[in-house]
């Protein structure tokens, strides 16, 4: 059963992800930018990865070329899994 | 008119720690990196030397060719962010045996256990055989040639042939070159112990009568290869010169080498002649001397058949005696210890000889490191790479 998917719950997720990709956890918030954090389409890939597994909802193609910071990401899944 | 290629930097990862000095001095003074029947590089520990993201975007072997690459470059006084040359004249040339193993055998037991759902997206640019080569010039900026080389435990001679000719003929002004290897994995460690290629006994004693295969090791290093008159315009120490090399292929078994060492002998005639000299002015052969059975004879036929009366003049000594076979990296790891061997006149030792085989008569220089005699001359060496699939490298060196 993916878990339940409220802002808070894939903001807690992607914040928590981040951090393997080499982001400095102080670094993070909504309004960072993956490009300020250094996450490149190949992070984007496997944070994809993480939230597939978690909420069953994906960041592919289009949608990850459109999103550029970690609030777009969380708004993304949000709105993906209503 | 060929260029001549001068070695400006080396750097190394190998079971006997990390660095160049210190492969070639613990070697020298008779350390063995080896351990419970493998060479594994244990003093490496990537984070000491590479971020987490650096680290978690390469495979092991990358890893090796990424740390091996800055002491290779800081030596050759490469300011990374102002290259001593037009990047475009700079090229990369990179081998391996089998590139990326380690994260295969990973994202395929995922596979299994979890579903391709769970299989790592990086898990084919991280598996790559020229996984290395792309980030080594991506690392330093290189926008010259870059390319793998695979040609099993050859490939980093092949490597270093393929960096030197580029120079010689002016398509590079410098060139990164080198090998790495990480394959002491579950599947591969099983595959070659399968192919009776392994030593059972753990033992890697090139060229002795007891000898039963090799010991499986791991490690990588980088040369740094430059025009000589480019590197002597900008105040560079070269280390080495290549004067050349010469490659042939077996055409014969997929894993055994020839009998006679025909092939192996052809590549080290070539190597003489690309290099202008004559058996009598090698000082040191650096064998490939893996300790299978096949090998460290047919490789005896052959330096006796090339060199002639001189073989049995000269040292012959092999680096896997210490280290283990480090596959695709053998060749470029086993030049860097040369290099510097060279530099201070000495033959390292083939650890562990201590019986005589009948017919493998050379000087392998048992136990013990030992003086080169040159009498003032140049201090010139052969290098030799041979891989399943009958491909035979000898590269062909002198000291500066």
């Amino acid at each position: 059963m993916p878990a339940t998917i409220t802002s808070d719950a894939v903001e807690k997720t992607i914040l928590e992800a981040l951090p393997q990709f080499g982001v400095e956890e102080s670094e993070i918030s909504r309004d960072s930018t993956f490009e300020d954090l250094d996450i490149d389409s190949l992070d984007l890939t496997e944070l994809s990865q993480i939230i597939e597994e978690e909420y069953g909802v994906t960041i592919k193609g289009d949608d990850a070329r459109k999103i550029k910071t970690v609030g777009d990401a969380i708004d993304l899944v949000v709105s993906k899994a209503g | 008119m060929k260029r001549e290629v001068v070695v400006t930097g080396i750097g190394a990862v190998s079971p006997l720690g990390v660095g160049a000095n210190t492969l070639y001095e613990r070697w020298r003074d008779g350390s063995s990196g080896i351990e419970n029947g493998e060479g594994a590089a244990t003093e490496f520990d990537p984070t000491d030397h590479l971020s987490v993201k650096e680290a978690r975007r390469s495979d092991r072997f990358v890893q090796f060719a990424m740390v091996a690459g800055d002491e290779a470059l800081a030596q050759a006084g490469w300011d990374r962010d102002e290259l001593p040359y037009d990047s475009t004249s700079i090229g990369c040339v990179y081998g391996t045996g089998i590139g990326g193993i380690g994260t295969l055998e990973r994202g395929k037991e995922l596979l299994i256990e979890h579903g391709e759902k769970k299989v790592p997206p990086l898990s084919v640019p991280l598996m790559m055989s020229n996984a290395a080569a792309g980030m080594l010039a991506m690392r330093y900026g290189l926008h010259g040639d870059s390319f793998g080389t695979v040609s099993a435990c050859a490939a980093s001679l092949h490597a270093i042939a393929q960096a030197t000719r580029m120079i010689q003929y002016g398509d590079a002004d410098a060139v990164i070159t080198g090998g790495a290897e990480a394959a002491l994995t579950p599947l591969s460690k099983a595959a070659f112990a399968r192919l009776e290629a392994v030593s059972p006994r753990g033992i890697s004693q090139p060229f002795d009568a007891r000898r039963d295969g090799f010991v499986m090791g791991e490690g990588g290093a980088v040369l740094v290869l430059e025009d000589a008159e480019k590197a002597a315009e900008r105040g560079a120490t070269p280390l080495a010169k290549i004067l050349g090399f010469g490659a042939t292929s077996d055409a014969h078994h997929l894993t055994a080498p020839h009998p006679e060492g025909t092939g192996a002998a052809g590549a080290i005639r070539k190597a003489l002649r690309d290099s202008g000299i004559e058996p009598g002015q090698v000082a040191y052969v650096n064998a490939h001397g893996t300790s299978t059975p096949l090998n460290d004879r047919a490789e005896t036929k052959a330096i006796k058949d090339a060199l002639g009366d001189r073989a049995m003049q000269i040292p012959v000594s092999s680096t896997k005696s210490a280290i283990g076979h480090l596959l695709g990296a053998a060749g470029a790891v086993e030049t860097t210890a040369t290099i510097l061997a060279l530099r201070e006149r000495i033959a390292p030792p083939t650890l562990n000889w201590e019986e005589r085989e009948e017919g493998m008569d050379l000087d392998y220089v048992p136990g013990k490191s030992k003086p080169l005699e040159i009498n003032g001359g140049p201090a010139i060496a052969l290098t030799n790479a041979f891989g399943f699939g009958g491909h035979n490298v000898v590269v062909c060196l002198e000291a500066l």
